[in-house]
């Protein structure tokens, strides 16, 4: 399959059920709210080493938030419940808690609960209080500032991690513009991240390493500057290769934003330096979600 | 198929034990079984058909018409369903509610929406004394669900609430919020003497400056951001609460009762 001269792999991205969870932070202004969100999701690009992925899925108008002030959309995934719950709460208290102006409220109001606010109530140190409002309870935390306001709860769903593409271009430059218009645009489809800063990455792995510590090592076969030196997937003329990849909350959320990030690339083509979208997976034994480029894109 | 209808023939001298006639204890049977039930009133038992002329057969909607006064213990442990009452209705209105709504067009007597539970009831007249309280000897009142006044209520409105909310439009009399342990209650009018008598927690928002007493401290004004929210729950309601411009944010703040637990506060709108 070829897209406006780039080359469609005839491969497959291989993804992982995750949970994930959603919340909403509002603060005085946006500005705050997206200082608060974007602490909140910091050092999250990868459960490998941080423990969850977490990402910004979007800024929120005042008539979208729970207290009609300017807030950002927040999504956290991680491998299990548990390791969600506690880096949930440990980001939320570290991060929003502390954050000027800043409230928390649950983005998800189905599956199952998992404590938002229900733990960091005990910072109030017994001046705290509690409201139930319209059927939701509320966690009022006395702060320096004024008070922290935050939902006891929210929900923990059934999610995906690790779908992906590759972008193979002519050059660093053009690789990584080719990404950021894809990133531009997936960031306008719901119920995704792109965990990796910037929504890119420049590092993709591959399982095992030489060493025996290590369980994920680089992905020689698409180093440009290994092509001479390992069994590479790149032909000549490629020069630089990036990696987006996207956590989502169903298989149909992954799959349409792949489409429209990949569809961004193309639309840049050949002409820009664009060679080949490929995708990054295991042969297929490890993960049960499998993202087929070119049924995406047919 | 349309509301049980329940019409007062006449007004009994002696108060009326209603508490039979809740849409769970109907549900599944025929106008003729339920002209067979017996009412309490005094010393005598009284036959529904004896007292009410009933039209209708929705068990689940029940619409009680003619009502008075002493017609007590309407909607006692309602669980589910919707009871109307046309006219006042007595004493232990809606008393342990579990789910459900009732609502009333005319006042209602004491002990209104005592140790209710859960749901929803809505009094268009004025109530009497201990609304959505404990009855006497219990040690909560109210659990849950929502109480809406559009008159005054008497005294002692939320003794001892343990949670849920109680919106007055008009007056409150003296001791509201007393004995509170939490939960929420929203006077628009004038509150009485010995607010928040002895509230542990909880919340009294007040529209009127109120005559505190000493045990009430002052911790100064402040914008709260729970307070809009609270008023976008009332949006739904057909009351004045649900008014725009009875929203308010900047609320002067006072922790009480310091001779109890003194957690509770009176928000003052400013």
């Amino acid at each position: 399959m070829i897209i406006n001269g780039v080359s469609i792999d005839a491969t497959f991205a291989e993804a992982f059920p995750m949970k994930a969870t959603r919340a909403i932070i509002t603060a005085q202004n946006e500005k705050w709210a997206l200082i608060a969100a974007q602490a909140m999701t910091g050092f999250a690009t990868s459960v490998i080493a941080c423990g969850c992925e977490a990402g910004i899925e979007r800024t929120l108008n005042p008539d979208e938030t729970p207290d009609g002030r300017p807030g950002v959309s927040i999504m956290i995934f991680a491998m299990g419940g548990k390791g969600l719950a506690k880096q949930l709460e440990t980001r939320a208290g570290q991060c929003v808690l502390t954050s000027p102006t800043s409230a928390l409220f649950a983005g998800i109001d189905g599956g199952t609960r998992i404590p938002l606010g229900k733990n960091l109530r005990y910072f109030g140190d017994g001046f705290q209080i509690a409201k139930v409002i319209a059927g939701k309870r509320y966690w009022r935390v006395p702060v320096m500032d004024g008070e922290f306001l935050t939902e006891a709860t929210t929900g923990q769903v059934d999610a995906i991690g690790g779908g992906n593409f590759l972008v193979l271009a002519e050059s660093q430059p053009q690789a990584l513009a080719a990404c950021e218009a894809a990133i531009d645009e997936m960031k306008k489809i719901p119920n995704v991240i792109m965990p990796f800063p910037g929504g890119v990455v420049r590092s993709g792995s591959k399982v095992g390493s030489k060493y025996k510590a290590l369980n994920a090592s680089t992905n020689d076969a698409f180093c440009p500057t290994l092509k001479g030196m390992t069994h590479t997937d790149l032909s000549p003329e490629i020069e630089s290769v990036m990696e987006i990849v996207i956590d989502g909350l169903s298989k149909e959320d992954i799959a349409q934003s792949m489409r429209v990030g990949i569809q961004a690339v193309c639309d840049l083509g050949a002409e820009n330096g664009i060679k080949r979208i490929s995708a990054g997976n295991y042969g297929g034994k490890l993960g049960p979600f499998h993202f087929h480029l070119q049924e995406i894109m047919a | 198929m349309s509301a049980l209808t329940l019409t007062l023939k006449y007004r009994p001298d002696q108060r009326v034990d209603m508490s039979p006639l809740v849409c769970q204890n109907l549900q599944g049977m025929e106008p003729t079984e339920i002209a067979g039930l017996e009412l309490q009133s005094g010393k005598c038992r009284l036959r529904v058909d004896q007292l009410f002329n009933i039209s209708g057969s929705d068990t689940q909607t029940i619409v009680i018409k003619n009502s008075f006064e002493k017609l007590d213990f309407i909607g006692k442990e309602l669980d589910g369903g919707s009871i109307t009452v046309e006219g006042d209705a007595g004493a232990y209105l809606a008393m342990g509610m579990k789910s459900g709504d009732i609502k009333v067009t005319g006042n209602a007597g004491l002990y209104a929406g005592c140790e209710l539970k859960k749901g929803y009831l809505e009094v268009s007249g004025n109530v009497g004394d201990f609304l959505g309280g404990a009855l006497p000897g219990n040690k909560m009142g109210m659990k849950g669900g929502l109480i809406l006044v559009k008159g005054n209520a008497g005294e002692r409105v939320g003794d001892h609430l343990r949670r849920g909310m109680i919106l007055i439009e008009g007056n409150a009399g003296d001791y509201c919020g007393s004995r509170m342990i939490a939960g929420t209650i929203a006077v628009m009018g004038q509150t009485g003497r010995y607010l928040g008598y002895a509230m542990r927690r909880g919340t009294l928002l007040l529209w009127n400056p109120p005559l505190l007493s000493a045990s009430f401290n002052d911790c100064g004004t402040h914008t709260l951001v729970f307070l809009p929210m609270l008023f976008n729950a009332f949006k739904t309601l057909n009351s004045r609460f649900a008014d725009a411009s009875a929203a308010f944010n900047r609320v002067q703040r006072y922790a009480g009762d310091m001779a109890e637990m003194g957690r509770g506060e009176v928000l003052v709108k400013k």
